[in-house]
């Protein structure tokens, strides 16, 4: 396909290796923030290919799995309904509440739909005037346009059947919040691509001034990945900071201008729980005011919920960038895609499954 | 989650006040939000994310990295001895 068979070219990819070779001089240790990005480099082996000096840790840009658990045990309640047709994008069905997951729940009855887009579940409302449709809206930046759309979208077509369960996060704060943890050891950050083709990196220019850290915007495929980390090494080595845009076939540094007006049209900042990480202030969107009648939290009243977490998971310091998959001993033993403990185990973004998917099963000493 | 593709919008149209196209993904057809692109016309490639154009993909900026990448290593190749003499 265009504008992706390029970027997998192993020519091109081998001569940004040899020059990544050429201009490492001693150990950097990069994040990629992006679940995307993640799964990418543990797919085509990007972290392999690299010289040993260079580490990249992965991130928390994995929606499905910061999530937090309060959230999923919401979406368990109103799912049980018997009048609420519960609509979600696929990766959330198996991740485990307190007690189940929306998929165990579908099993047993209830009427959980999985929605390609979110306007889809606006769609469905209208073909089922006589039931709730409820649409999880989870995801960061490049979601929060779509998501916000159908907000929009129900109110302008008076659909008053439909509302959602928000919950959304932002990158800037999540990446402020690894840069503030004491045990950080990230030098530089391969920034989120797609969260910046409608964001822009205006954000991520004011991050990297006041961290004094390389970002480099970056894209998705392995050609794009090798690039990006070229690119904030060679910052490094030249001990430079600042913002670089590696994916300008669709970032702009102000992003696309009207579909940040339709996010902050229905959304806006709020502190948001990030599961395994904590509380993360300005870091999350809600609907706001106006649109209360279209928030599930609003129309549904759920009563006090008691969350429980897994001892087992240490999905939390996984997300953080201070543990790796394999690090965990439930990995692949009593957590895996099929009987997840914890999110990251979940998603395709989330590091746990990319790392089982693709046999990384054991730390690998030699590269 | 933040998983984008581009493609080729092949139909422009209207539903109900809200600019849609058809969006062609490597022979797999889908529709998608254009409202928030409307420069994005018949024949250009979109960045689709579920079911929504987040932008235009810019055919010269996708051309020039590409170059820079493909010559990159070039000098040190002109520069490389072509071999015992």
């Amino acid at each position: 396909m265009k504008y992706l068979d390029e970027y997998r070219d192993g020519r091109v990819a081998a001569k940004i290796l040899s020059e990544i070779r050429r201009v490492t001089t001693r150990p950097w240790t990069l994040m990629e923030v992006c679940g995307g990005q993640t799964h990418s480099i543990v797919k085509h082996g990007v972290d392999r290919m690299l010289p040993s000096e260079i580490e990249l840790v992965h991130g928390p840009g994995c929606p499905v799995c910061v999530t937090p658990l309060e959230q999923i045990d919401k979406a368990l309640a109103i799912a049980s309904r018997p009048t609420v047709i519960f609509t979600s994008f696929g990766d959330m069905l198996r991740v485990p509440g307190s007690h189940t997951d929306l998929l165990r729940l579908k099993s047993q009855g209830a009427d959980v739909r999985i929605v390609y887009a979110p306007l889809d579940a606006v769609r469905l409302a209208q073909q089922h005037p006589d039931r709730e449709v409820v649409f999880f809206a989870i995801g960061f930046e490049t979601t929060a346009p779509a998501n916000a759309l159908a907000a929009t979208r129900a109110a302008a077509l008076g659909v008053r059947n439909f509302s959602m369960l928000v919950s959304h996060v932002l990158v800037p704060p999540a990446i402020a919040c690894v840069l503030q943890s004491p045990g950080n050891r990230v030098q530089g950050f391969l920034g989120p691509g797609h969260v910046c083709t409608v964001m822009g990196y205006r954000e991520y220019e004011a991050l990297a001034a006041h961290y004094r850290v390389p970002i480099v915007i970056t894209g998705f495929e392995p050609v794009d990945l090798l690039d990006g980390v070229l690119r904030t090494v060679r910052l490094l080595e030249a001990g430079d900071v600042g913002v670089q845009n590696q994916y300008s076939r669709v970032v702009t540094r102000a992003g696309n201008l009207a579909a940040q007006r339709l996010v902050w049209s229905a959304f806006e900042v709020c502190d948001r729980q990030w599961r395994g990480i904590g509380s993360i202030p300005k870091s999350g969107l809600r609907l706001r005011y106006e649109f209360r009648e279209y928030d599930a939290e609003h129309r549904f009243e759920v009563g006090a919920l008691q969350t429980r977490e897994p001892a087992a998971c240490i999905s939390g310091q996984i997300l953080r960038g201070l543990k790796k998959p394999h690090d965990c001993p439930a990995f692949g033993g009593t957590c895996t895609p099929e009987h997840p403990l914890g999110a990251t185990m979940v998603s395709a973004e989330g590091a746990c499954a990319a790392y089982f998917t693709y046999g990384r099963r054991r730390e690998e000493v030699v590269r | 989650m933040c998983l984008a593709i581009p493609g080729r919008v092949i139909e422009v149209f209207e539903d109900h006040g809200l600019r849609m196209g058809r969006v062609d993904f490597g022979g797999t057809v889908k529709k998608a939000c254009l409202a928030q692109l409307p420069e994005a016309s018949v024949g250009d490639y979109v960045l689709v994310h579920v079911g929504f154009a987040l932008s235009l993909v810019d055919p010269a900026e996708a051309e020039r990295t590409y170059q820079l990448l493909e010559a990159m290593g070039l000098l040190d190749e002109l520069k490389a001895p072509e071999g015992p003499a």
